[in-house]
């Protein structure tokens, strides 16, 4: 399915989308509140989307662009059409919280505790939200642009 | 025990090595004249059993020495060990993390005396390229454990390997490794 295909089977789902299509895969934007509900449809329904093969979030904070807040990035494919769709769902920065997916694609259990660990996103109903990769006792969320750490950073 | 301290600290380049010690020849034989230090110096230092510890590219490098173009065996360091209660010398090959100086520390707490450290590479010196701005890395190896050997290089080329571990053999026939130093004071 290439992307125009891909986009006119999700408008009528979420009349309201916004598309991206600069790069080589279709990139969508999608509501917090209809998130869940969008994921159950791309992995089951007509896109099939059974693979979940990038799970990021990135930080646009006040001095970046004058933006504050944080954007989650899933980058799915089907394994059956060959297809890939970027998903992209916009977080309030002072309080990220969006439902987990790893219910439906594994594979997100330990990204999500990966982005909880360095942006701070708590991510609901997720099974065991601890820290991954830094110590259970660090304080603070290291990929945050603001985030400050006079004892360790060296700044230059 | 003076004696080692009135030598200089012969480097790799210049390394003409012999037994240490006088020898007297006599009708049908000879009689070596030595200190026992300097003889256990002279063992110790040509069968030094390195730890198998890398932490990242560095590891490369030091397998590189390993095996048969550069080949350390060549120099008695043949006997990588994969436990540190055999091993001789650690050779910290790679970044230091944070969640990782605990580890290192306890290798190098677990590893028999005499034990020597050689620090290879600019992430074990001092951090390196994550010397700035970053909340995950020991800035230097040195701040979790003693190190007698540094090497720099980013990373080194496994002949600067070889001339560290060749220095490392030579500072041991001096007696002038940290450990040999530190055992020697109360003495004095």
């Amino acid at each position: 399915m290439n992307n125009e295909e891909i986009k006119q089977h999700i408008i009528p789902i979420l009349p309201n989308a916004v598309f991206e299509e600069t790069g080589d895969w279709l990139q969508v934007q999608v509501e917090v509140s209809e998130w869940k509900q969008f994921t159950r449809w791309l992995k089951s329904e007509t896109l099939q989307m059974d693979f979940l093969f990038c799970l990021t979030c990135i930080d646009w904070s006040a001095t970046a662009t004058g933006k504050t807040l944080l954007t989650m990035v899933y980058h799915f494919t089907s394994t059956v059409f060959r297809h890939t769709l970027v998903v992209k769902v916009k977080l309030d920065r002072n309080n990220p919280e969006i439902e987990t997916v790893s219910d439906d694609w594994r594979t997100a259990d330990f990204h999500e505790r990966e982005v909880f660990d360095l942006f701070g996103v708590r991510f609901l109903h997720h099974p065991d939200l601890r820290r991954l990769v830094l110590t259970d006792d660090f304080e603070g969320h290291p990929l945050r642009k603001d985030f400050e750490d006079p004892v360790n950073m060296i700044k230059l | 025990m003076e004696h080692n301290k009135k030598k200089e600290i012969e480097t790799a380049s210049q390394g003409n090595e012999q037994f240490p010690g006088e020898v007297h020849d006599l009708p049908g034989g000879g009689v070596v004249i030595s200190s026992f230090n300097e003889i256990i110096n002279w063992a110790r230092s040509n069968s030094l059993w390195p730890l198998t510890f890398a932490t990242s590219c560095c590891g490369i490098e030091m397998m590189s020495v390993a095996s048969s173009k550069y080949d350390f065996s060549r120099f008695g360091f043949e006997v990588a060990r994969a436990t540190p209660r055999q091993a001789d010398v650690i050779i910290i090959a790679g970044t230091i993390v944070n969640k990782m100086a605990p580890v290192l520390k306890r290798l190098y707490d677990q590893m028999a005396d005499p034990k020597y450290v050689i620090a290879m590479g600019a992430c074990a010196i001092s951090g390196g390229p994550f010397f700035y701005n970053t909340y995950s890395v020991v800035k230097g190896a040195d701040h979790v454990i003693p190190v007698d050997v540094y090497i720099p290089g980013c990373p080194p080329r496994p002949e600067a390997l070889l001339h560290a571990l060749i220095t490392l053999q030579q500072k041991i026939k001096s007696g002038l490794t940290r450990e040999q130093i530190r055992v020697e004071k109360p003495q004095s």
